[in-house]
């Protein structure tokens, strides 16, 4: 009765009010799907099946009072958003048993439009990563092809949404986090202008980065998810009054639009295949009506190295709090407070988050602060400037999301700066702030191909409308297969199905650079 | 160039036990991630301000009304170790 | 000013050293809690002595995912405090990381200010002895304060010996202020009498109690000499945390003498963190910790800049009182008191406001003054009671003033009537009427008195009569004594004139 794979949250919304369905029977369906599924594509973390059967059947029950645009729809959270009384892990055995006391704005916002929540998805612990194999807990597969990555740090949200284990689901961005596993995964994916989402209650990685975002079957969706989310929030001093509303795109055409595509994103190493599919997209855009022309961000290739610097020295404070005092792990047995916290976090982080907390904390010690900290400061406002220069010749900006399409599980994982270059087309939006959408243009050998667009500060509304005209001239219909799994267990050995509480908690594999 | 050295004591500020073997691979990924930074050098930034933040709202704060905050039970949830209401941690040392 | 010259004013401040002489650069942090409702970050009351962990929330327990706003009413105090020391408030501040681990604080930063911080650039006139002194401020910046550590098992109370220590995270997040000043200060002596009135004029703002007991008020002083008259700057030390204007005295005056040594025997201060012993009167060095501090300061991403509107500034410091160095000049002028009685009752603001309500009874601002200085300060200081408390009202002592000055009392027996005042919570002269305490100017009444007390003394009579005069004053002494100070002066003078020249 309902099609988990194709369901958007539109249509789903439609069948609730027509009474074709209810909630509950929604909601079972998501469930029925990550019982079949789960094993193979491991998108969640904790799934909170009998909650939201039970919070469902209320909605259902209590639909005058509970009325709502959202109201009985099923979303997955990225479990990096504190949830209270649901654990909130950040894939981190450091965080395996944290019971939050309080409830992330953005998710609250939502269970206040009477959401209902199937579970926490899958990540690279504390969003460090680009491909979610940086879980403490579990390796989350491509369902394209489950033995390929799904990217990351968003990787369950995204394998969610693809292999119909969720309707919609919210993600984090901070360097491209929401986009590249939208793009690797064949799904929308959009991180808002910075300050447009609250972050409270967002496990913070690099504070000036970060923000919250859909990942959705649709654009229509995934603007009408983010209307939900934004808002200034008196508890997050970084957060903003947006100036318009969130509008539902319509568009159809896009006459008049100026796009621009900047050289140094297509020189930065992009796989033919990706290049094909972007160029097809780029061809549409002007039989919509659009003008594509050349442009230049000249500081592209600057942007990563200083996002290297600036994320892991903000990480690098906010990760400090993972002590052992207040709350999480502790290491056992350690005779002073040093040896505890020395302990506590030497075994509690994987590495990738011990790299970067390396990196962010030596660029940040006495003697480098200047050649590091303050020069990739310095090199952020060059690459604003860029992204101002040029949006005063064109509307938007558009590249393709990931250089390439989904890579095999392990291939980049024991090169860390090769899975740095995953995000070398996400990451100036994150420094200058800028909306930025990811959708699906395509496939490259049998796996989806992301095209980004990016727009001024606070051009959400653009950047939908855009996005929703190219995506229905592009009719991107495909769905992924699930295939692949018997190549996926025998590279994993079987990864054990993720629990924030059980085995697999207390012997996290050892991550990427083993 | 970052060596073992630097990479103890950088270790040290963070309160981040590494073992032998990860401090030696851990010098080497981070030379090479750091050589790849040094990219950056190639710009004169000397003329160019930081950024520090992308917005451009200033002066946002609260008003001074005391608000619930947690119970006593919820603040000590959490904890992994209690003693008379506080948390409790080994010796300063 | 009233010091005297240069080489007289600078001579309790040379050490004197073997081989010449010395003198102490003497600079200051110091740390003021502000009264305010909330925390520095968050919404949770600002209390004292509540049960452990009762007023927390996810932001000052350094939860994940939450978020500092900082507190309006702190950027108010702490804009007064600078503004008082008259400081520069620039259009903007910043506020930074400060990162350190340690349990009693959570984030394992201290948000703080570094290089933007909300004021600079002021100073503060303060008296030392007979001097007025000037002290450069460097900065003005709006902290967050740790939580309570306790440390238990062993030896209570101290971290050496202790098993384990407690956190309770009550007081972590509240709003502190840091006054940082230039190395201005010129000896033991006045550093602790500039704490002292940076402390009178902080609680005048009204924005801290100031309690030193609960630790409201704390310092750091580093201290380093050199040779006299010079103007180099020595390496310095450190003294950290202090609460006890004696103790810093003390601890400053043993440090001065022990660097001059040293320099004297050739050798190098070396800069280091010293730990005063109370006990024994010394300083020794803290064992230096394992890694030199690297606080690795970053802009707060949490927080933006924080604008200070120069309206506002201006509105904020229409509204600050008088300040005290402003009050000691006008009490003296005003009142016509020595500028030493003026520092004394214009200092405090409280006593000041007391001693302006006596005088605003119409009585003589310079008899009030005794009184205010003399009963009553001692009143004062033997209750433990703070000016303006007790039964001794402004009212009630301008009465007492007004009865000794109308010559319905002596003065002795005012004294008499200022105990009974606060004995029986009463008006003076229902006490001086009850207690037959008034002035006894009736020749009907002395005459007695007089031929009793000269009929006593028959050696003294003859001395009087031989020539010696001064001799009267003896017995308007005993006259005196036997009407308990009562009896009126020029009557008994009178009186006992026309007895003894009989």
């Amino acid at each position: 009765m309902v099609d988990t794979m194709r369901l958007t949250a539109r249509e789903a919304k439609k069948l609730l009010v027509d009474g074709e369905v209810s909630s509950a029977e929604l909601t079972k369906a998501y469930l029925d799907r990550i019982a079949a599924v789960e094993d193979r594509v491991h998108a969640y973390i904790l799934v909170t099946a009998d909650n939201a059967a039970k919070y469902s059947t209320k909605v259902d029950r209590e639909m005058q009072a509970m009325r709502g645009p959202l109201a009985g729809l099923p979303i997955a959270v990225k479990d990096n958003m504190v949830t209270e009384g649901v654990t909130t892990t950040c894939a981190s055995r450091i965080l395996h048993n944290y019971m939050p006391v309080y409830t992330a704005t953005a998710v609250r916002r939502l269970w206040d439009d009477h959401v209902v929540m199937l579970g926490k998805t899958n990540l690279d612990e504390f969003a460090m990563g680009s491909s979610t194999e940086n879980s403490g807990f579990a390796v989350t597969r491509n369902p394209w092809d489950l033995g390929t990555v799904p990217g990351g740090s968003s990787g369950g949200s995204a394998a969610a949404v693809a292999a119909g284990e969720a309707l919609w689901a919210l993600g984090s961005d901070t360097g491209g986090s929401i986009r590249q596993p939208a793009a690797l995964c064949g799904v929308v994916g959009m991180k808002p202008t910075y300050g447009l989402v609250s972050r409270y209650g967002l496990v913070a990685f690099a504070s000036s980065l970060d923000q919250i975002g859909p990942l959705t079957r649709s654009v229509h969706d995934c603007a009408l998810l983010l209307r939900h989310i934004v808002g200034k929030d008196p508890r997050d001093a970084t957060s903003v009054v947006a100036p318009a509303p969130i509008e539902l795109p319509s568009a159809e055409r896009l006459d008049g639009l100026r796009v621009g595509i900047p050289r140094e994103y297509l020189a930065a190493g992009i796989e033919p295949g990706v290049r094909a599919r972007f160029e097809e997209a780029v061809a549409l855009i002007e039989e919509l009506g659009g003008r594509c022309v050349e442009v230049s961000l000249p500081h592209t290739e600057y942007a990563l190295p200083a996002y290297y610097i600036i994320a892991p020295a903000e990480a690098s404070a906010n990760l400090a709090r993972f002590d052992g005092v207040r709350y999480g792990y502790r290491a056992a047995d350690a005779d002073d407070v040093v040896t505890m916290y020395e302990r506590t976090r030497g075994e509690g982080f994987g590495p990738e988050v011990k790299r970067r907390i390396m990196i962010g904390t030596y660029a940040l010690s006495a003697g480098y602060y200047e050649a590091y900290y303050g020069r990739a400061q310095r090199v952020r406002t060059l690459v604003r400037r860029d992204f101002t220069d040029v949006f005063g010749e064109v509307d938007l900006v558009a590249s393709p999301t990931s250089p390439t399409v989904a890579f095999p599980v392990g291939a980049r994982a024991a090169d860390p700066l090769a899975m740095y270059v995953s995000d070398v087309c996400t990451i100036p939006a994150n420094l200058a702030g800028l909306p930025a959408l990811s959708i699906p243009c395509g496939l490259s050998d049998g796996l989806p191909v992301g095209f980004q667009f990016v727009g001024p500060a606070f051009s959400e509304n653009r950047v939908l409308d855009a996005a929703h005209a190219l995506e229905t001239a592009l009719g991107f219909t495909a769905t992924p297969s699930l295939g692949g799994a018997e190549a996926a267990l025998s590279q994993s050995g079987g990864a054990e199905a993720a629990s924030p509480t059980g085995d697999a908690a207390s012997a996290p594999p050892e991550g990427t650079a083993s | 160039m970052i060596g073992e050295d630097d990479v103890r004591h950088v270790a040290r500020l963070a309160r981040l036990h590494l073992e032998q073997d990860e401090v030696g691979r851990m010098t080497g990924e981070l030379a090479r991630i750091l050589a790849h930074i040094d990219k950056m050098s190639e710009l004169d930034i000397s003329a160019v301000p930081p950024t520090a933040h992308v917005l451009d709202v200033v002066g946002v704060t609260r008003s001074d009304r005391v608000e619930p905050g947690l119970s006593r039970e919820e603040a000590l949830r959490n904890a992994p170790a209690v003693v008379d209401d506080c948390f409790r941690v080994p010796k300063m040392g | 000013m009233t010091g005297g010259d240069a080489a007289v004013r600078g001579a309790d401040r040379i050490v004197r050293g073997m081989r010449g002489d010395w003198e102490a650069v003497i600079g200051l942090e110091v740390h003021v809690e502000l009264d305010t409702a909330t925390k520095m970050f968050c919404s949770c009351a600002v209390t004292k002595g509540d049960p452990p962990n009762t007023h927390t929330c996810p932001v000052c327990l350094a939860h994940p995912g939450a978020l500092p706003v900082v507190n309006q009413r702190a950027v108010e105090y702490a804009t007064r405090i600078a503004l008082a020391l008259d400081c520069t408030v620039p259009p903007r501040n910043v506020f930074h990381r400060k990162n350190y681990f340690y349990p009693d604080l959570p984030k394992a930063y201290q948000i703080s200010q570094y290089d933007e911080p909300l004021a600079v650039d002021g100073c503060f006139d303060y008296w030392s002895g007979d001097e007025k002194l000037r002290c450069r401020i460097d900065r003005v910046h709006m902290e967050e304060d740790a939580a309570k550590l306790i440390h238990a098992g062993g030896e209570t109370g101290r971290i050496t010996g202790s098993e384990y220590s407690l956190v309770d995270f009550n007081r972590g997040g509240t709003p502190l202020v840091e006054i940082v000043t230039e190395p201005d200060i010129p000896s033991p002596a006045a550093a602790r009498d500039f704490l002292q009135q940076l402390r009178e004029l902080v609680i005048e703002l009204g924005v801290s109690e100031c309690n030193m007991e609960e630790g409201q008020v704390r310092w750091d002083a580093n201290i380093s000499v050199r040779p006299a008259g010079s103007s180099t700057l020595g390496t310095r030390t450190e003294l950290k945390n202090m609460n006890s204007f004696r103790f810093l005295q003390q601890a400053l005056e043993s440090e001065l003498p022990r660097q001059v040594g040293i320099l004297e025997a050739g050798g190098t201060v070396e800069q280091e963190t010293l730990h005063f012993d109370p006990e024994t009167g010394t300083t020794t060095p803290l064992r230096s910790k394992e890694e030199a501090h690297d606080y690795r300061y970053f802009p707060e991403p949490d927080l933006v800049p924080l604008a200070m509107d120069p309206a506002w500034v201006e509105e904020v410091r229409a509204s600050l009182p008088e300040l005290p160095l402003a009050r000691v000049a006008r009490f003296a002028e005003q009142y016509g008191l020595s500028r030493a009685d003026a520092r004394v009752i214009a200092g405090p603001g409280a006593l000041a406001r007391f001693y302006e309500a006596v005088v605003a009874q119409g009585v003589d601002p310079k008899l009030a003054a005794n009184w205010t200085m003399g009963e009553y300060l001692a009143h004062l200081n033997a209750a433990g009671l703070e000016p303006g408390h007790g039964h001794v009202t402004p009212e009630r002592l301008a009465a007492l003033v007004r009865l000794v000055a109308d010559g319905v009392v002596s003065t002795s027996a005012a004294k008499d009537v200022f105990t009974k005042m606060i004995e029986e919570r009463a008006e003076p002269a229902a006490i001086v009427a009850k207690h037959g305490l008034g002035r006894i100017s009736d020749s009907a009444a002395l005459g007695p008195v007089v031929a009793e007390v000269v009929a006593a003394n028959p050696s003294q009579v003859e001395q009087y009569r031989g020539g010696k005069r001064q001799v009267l004053g003896f017995f308007v002494g005993q006259v005196m004594k036997a009407t308990g100070g009562r009896a009126d002066p020029a009557v008994v003078n009178e009186l006992l004139q026309k007895a003894l020249d009989g």
